[in-house]
């Protein structure tokens, strides 16, 4: 059995800067795996801008940015797998994987990194009334379809969801020849950027019907029409139903991070998140396995995803290095009133650098508010919010000169 | 006159508060690109186009393309048309000028990724 270092699962944006950030910090016994034919992951289908903007201090299309990475994993001299899909990962760190030139094969590495990213709900998710015919499909199918293969899956187009990709393909549709008839959002506010909302619905006049759902798809074999309705508090109001003839419902409903290969190797999963719990150091309840990117919880911006792979890619380095047992006294984080999660959920006080960033989300639209950071009760730090959003990942950076070995660090809304 | 506008430069979303007359002074911006955009965005807005062009003789049928400055938000579909009658054929290199001086103002369509 062939015996790594360090096993990476996944080649997007966080595979990609983990395995660059663990061979700059030392390691070079390094196996990626990569399940599509080429490295990149789900940011070659998003060629629009607006990436890069944190990391490389320009503006670039998610090809462009997903390069400069393949061209530094290019001058690093790693094991690379493409078109091999992981089967199993055991506790012992064994992975087992299965590509058409080796058939199966298992390998066992001092560390594993999780980068699988996230999948998209789909139809099945969600309690749609009436038929199923064709034409319904997730937004980052039809990205996939228009942007890599060159087919317009429609032509007269209705978007379930206002999460940033279907924001992303109401415009990008559009400018394809589609009709775009509307977005639906059952919530108040917007699952997607402000910026998405603006460049991509309001620049070409699509509408945006928030508290809106849709109540019934309607067609044989082909999707005809549609009928949505004003919702107050996901409960249909009668009599505000409207319809829509159109060929294609794109979903846009949300993402989940992809863990079902971790689950079955015992890894812990935060509900919230849906993702692995970890350390500061991004090392999940499994000691040697650790997870960063859109498979740990879903981030707003990919530059998020490759800060955070790169922090992590430090701590794996790391621990291939010393091969120590983290026994340290461990402090929870908790999420209370208006915050819906936080990550890492769990610190080791002896073990913090000088700083630690913390990532939340919150759970509605706050405004004037200020987030209170408090250790077993006692306050530590307030910040000032004007404005959050559940679409909008928040960052707090605590020291560790203001943290103690407290047993419980909670965050909330106030 | 005061305008109320969501910065669309960065991902941050700042809500502008755009004094028009007042030379369009900015109130509401977290970084001093929200003044330029302001201005800009209610005198002549402007956009990058994305999209892609047929290639041949690649793993993949579409390279994706964009203008490597932006036009004029009004000349977006022009762009987009433009477009439609492109081939290519692979290796292109990341950054290649692939349609030069579109309008006749310095405006290219590159090539954003090699394939």
């Amino acid at each position: 059995m062939k015996e790594y270092d360090v096993v990476i699962v996944g080649g997007g944006s966080a595979g990609l800067a983990a395995a660059i950030e663990i061979y700059k910090n030392g390691i070079d016994n390094i196996l990626l795996i990569v399940r599509d034919q080429e490295l990149g992951g789900i940011l070659l289908q998003c060629i629009h801008n607006g990436f890069g903007l944190k990391v490389f201090k320009e503006e670039l299309t998610g090809p462009e940015y997903a390069e400069r990475f393949v061209d530094q994993l290019k001058e690093i001299n790693i094991d690379l797998r493409l078109e091999s899909v992981v089967t199993a990962i055991h506790p012992d760190k064994r992975i087992e994987y299965v590509n058409s030139k080796e058939g199966f094969v298992t390998v066992k590495a001092k560390a594993i990194v999780l980068t699988m990213g996230c999948y998209e709900r789909n139809s099945g998710a969600i309690s749609i009334p009436g038929n199923r015919p064709a034409g319904v499909l997730t937004a980052g199918t039809a990205q996939k379809y228009l942007n890599i293969d060159g087919y317009l899956v429609g032509k007269r187009v209705f978007i379930l969801g206002s999460g940033d990709i279907g924001l992303i393909m109401a415009r990008r549709m559009t400018l394809e020849g589609a009709k775009v008839l509307g977005v639906a959002e059952i919530l108040p506010f917007s699952g997607g950027l402000k910026r998405n909302i603006v460049q991509c619905l309001e620049d070409y006049d699509i509408p945006l019907y928030l508290s809106h759902t849709i109540t019934e798809i309607i067609g044989d074999n082909n999707l005809q029409k549609i009928k949505v309705s004003k919702v107050d508090n996901f409960k249909v109001i009668p009599g505000t139903e409207m319809e829509f003839e159109i060929d294609t419902l794109l979903l846009s409903i949300g993402l989940i991070p992809e863990n079902e290969i971790s689950e079955r190797a015992g890894i812990i999963l935060d509900p919230k998140t849906r993702g692995p719990i970890v350390d500061e150091t991004y090392q999940t309840n499994i000691e040697g396995i650790f997870a960063c990117g859109n498979v740990l919880h879903v981030h707003d911006l990919v530059d998020f995803v490759t800060e955070e792979s790169r922090r992590a890619g430090k701590n794996v380095a790391k621990y291939v290095k010393n091969q120590e047992v983290n026994k340290n006294e461990i402090t929870h984080l908790k999420s209370n009133k208006g915050i819906s999660y936080i990550v890492p959920q769990t610190i080791h006080f002896d073990n913090l650098e000088e700083k630690t960033e913390f990532f939340l989300r919150v759970t509605s639209e706050f405004k004037n508010v200020e987030l209170v950071i408090k250790g077993d009760q006692e306050e530590i730090r307030r910040i000032k919010k004007r404005h959050m959003a559940p679409a909008e990942m928040e960052k707090v950076i605590l020291t560790k000169a203001s943290l103690k070995a407290y047993k419980i660090i909670s965050i909330e809304v106030a | 006159m005061k305008k109320k506008l969501v910065c669309i430069v960065c991902p941050m979303g700042c809500l502008l508060d755009v004094e028009v007359e007042n030379d369009y002074a900015v109130t509401g911006n977290q970084c001093k690109r929200g003044i330029g955009y302001a201005k800009k965005e209610l005198t002549n807005p402007t956009r990058t186009v994305t999209s892609t062009v047929k290639i041949k003789g690649s793993i993949h049928d579409r390279l994706p393309v964009k203008t490597d400055k932006e036009v004029s938000k009004n000349k977006v579909f022009e762009v987009m048309k433009i477009l439609d009658s492109v081939i290519v054929t692979s290796p292109i290199k990341v950054g290649t000028i692939i349609v030069e001086n579109i309008f006749g103002d310095n405006v290219n369509i590159v090539a954003s990724r090699s394939m």
